[in-house]
């Protein structure tokens, strides 16, 4: 179930005929979507509707069993070597280098994309984040809500026009909660996002939303 | 200079750059755990020490020293190069790599960590087994060499089966076996040059065995490049 569309738009993911089956059971199939810029999709469903799986395909990190997905910006479609520098993930199954300090894995994940590192950059991210003062902590010694604020810097270093966002608020008090309603918020003016929730607060902020059963 | 050939220079260059972060994230982990490194040595020392004492401290034969020098550097190699992608996946880090590194530099970053820690391995076991089993090289520049060679072609090989193996429930315990029907041609090509090097007998087979070992390690190489992409995602 899905509602909004966007033909012409020149920004946008085009979800065509979407299935993904696990051992001939299909999690979700022929899904069409077609998600604008400057819009969010919530992805809402039961656990193991495959909202995980869903966002995963959309990153690249796991095949569709039939249809697919096409990122189109500029009116032309995102390679899979491109998605790497035009999506942001944050998801819980995402986990950063413990053995690393915050700044460290900044550094390294800036250094991957090929982009280069700047520590004022890296200062300014953390201070966003609420880690102004741990950047040479080891992530190891992070608490959980602490790792999932990391995670939010790494996603954003690059300013990605797409972020997707697997349970946002988890692991997150209060002030985290803010802090990811701002991302978001920002984000939909510079982009798009596309979160999988089940939290009424985080649903709220979908322009669209897909129910998978 | 075309602007073609400029693309490809800094292509090439964010590639090499790419390809350099893998290998000093990984060196900078191992520096600070010595988790890979600890358990490699370890087991290559166990190993040399037990059959030293088992031979009673004498070796005289050079096909059984070769043979057995190759054994421990495998079983070694196993034990220390399946973390390379195996730890990843079992801490959840692989997503954030795949979701920023392209692959052909998450693979050479990996295999270039692995070479280094094989190497420091040779450099420290290869010194205590010709003391050990009082052994002499007759043909030291081919000896060196065929240690090199069989390193990076156990480094190669280990590092692309990693990445098969880290996909698989049972990850580690599978890469010694899925690794010996791959790693066979290197191992008999890096005993042969081996026993060559210590005994000094038909000097002249030395140069098809290193020609041997050249050629299994770019075939290797070459076709994990090619491989890697599709073993990486899913």
């Amino acid at each position: 179930m899905c509602g909004g569309r966007s033909d012409g738009v020149a920004n946008r993911i085009e979800v065509q005929g979407l299935g993904k089956a696990y051992n001939d059971r299909w999690l979700f199939r022929d899904l069409d979507i077609i998600i604008p810029d400057n819009s969010v999709m919530a992805v809402q469903g039961p656990n193991g509707s495959g909202k995980t799986t869903l966002l995963y395909i959309l990153c690249g990190l796991v095949a569709a069993s039939s249809g697919y997905i096409n990122i189109v910006l500029e009116d032309r479609e995102v390679t899979q070597a491109q998605k790497r520098m035009q999506l942001g993930l944050v998801s819980p199954e995402l986990r950063l280098y413990e053995g690393l300090s915050a700044v460290e894995n900044l550094e390294f994940f800036c250094a991957v994309r090929g982009l280069p590192f700047s520590l004022l950059r890296a200062r300014e991210l953390l201070e966003f984040v609420g880690l102004a003062k741990r950047g040479r902590d080891f992530v190891g010694n992070f608490s959980s809500g602490m790792k999932q604020r990391l995670k939010y810097a790494c996603a954003l270093w690059h300013r990605p026009h797409i972020l997707v966002l697997d349970e946002p608020t988890s692991h997150l008090d209060e002030k985290g909660a803010q802090l990811v309603e701002q991302i978001i918020l920002e984000q939909r003016r510079r982009g798009m996002v596309v979160l999988a929730t089940n939290e009424p607060a985080e649903v709220k902020f979908g322009d669209q939303s897909l129910v998978l059963v | 200079m075309s602007l073609r050939k400029l693309n490809l220079g800094t292509k090439a260059l964010s590639w090499y750059s790419k390809c350099v972060a893998v290998l000093q994230k990984d060196l900078r982990l191992e520096f600070r755990t010595r988790y890979a490194y600890s358990s490699l040595i370890m087991f290559a020392v166990t190993t040399l020490v037990a059959i030293s004492f088992s031979l009673a401290g004498g070796m005289t034969d050079t096909d059984i020293a070769a043979a057995l020098l190759w054994i421990i550097f495998f079983f070694s190699a196993m034990t220390g190069v399946s973390r390379a992608f195996v730890l990843e996946e079992e801490t959840g880090t692989a997503i954030a790599l795949k979701m920023a590194a392209d692959p052909a530099p998450v693979f050479l970053g990996k295999f270039l960590f692995n070479a280094a820690l094989l190497m420091s391995m040779a450099f420290l076991v290869v010194p205590l087994y010709l003391v050990m089993f009082n052994l002499s090289v007759a043909i030291v520049g081919g000896f060196l060499l065929t240690v090199l060679l069989g390193v990076v072609g156990l480094a190669a090989a280990g590092t692309i089966l990693s990445a098969i193996a880290a996909q698989s429930a049972v990850k580690g315990s599978l890469l010694t076996v899925l690794s010996l029907p791959i790693v066979l041609p290197l191992l008999i090509g890096a005993t042969s040059a081996t026993r060559t090097a210590l005994s000094g007998s038909n000097p002249d087979s030395m140069a098809i065995y290193i020609a041997m070992l050249i050629f299994y390690n770019g075939s290797v190489l070459a076709a994990s490049l090619l491989l890697f992409e599709y073993v990486w995602h899913e």
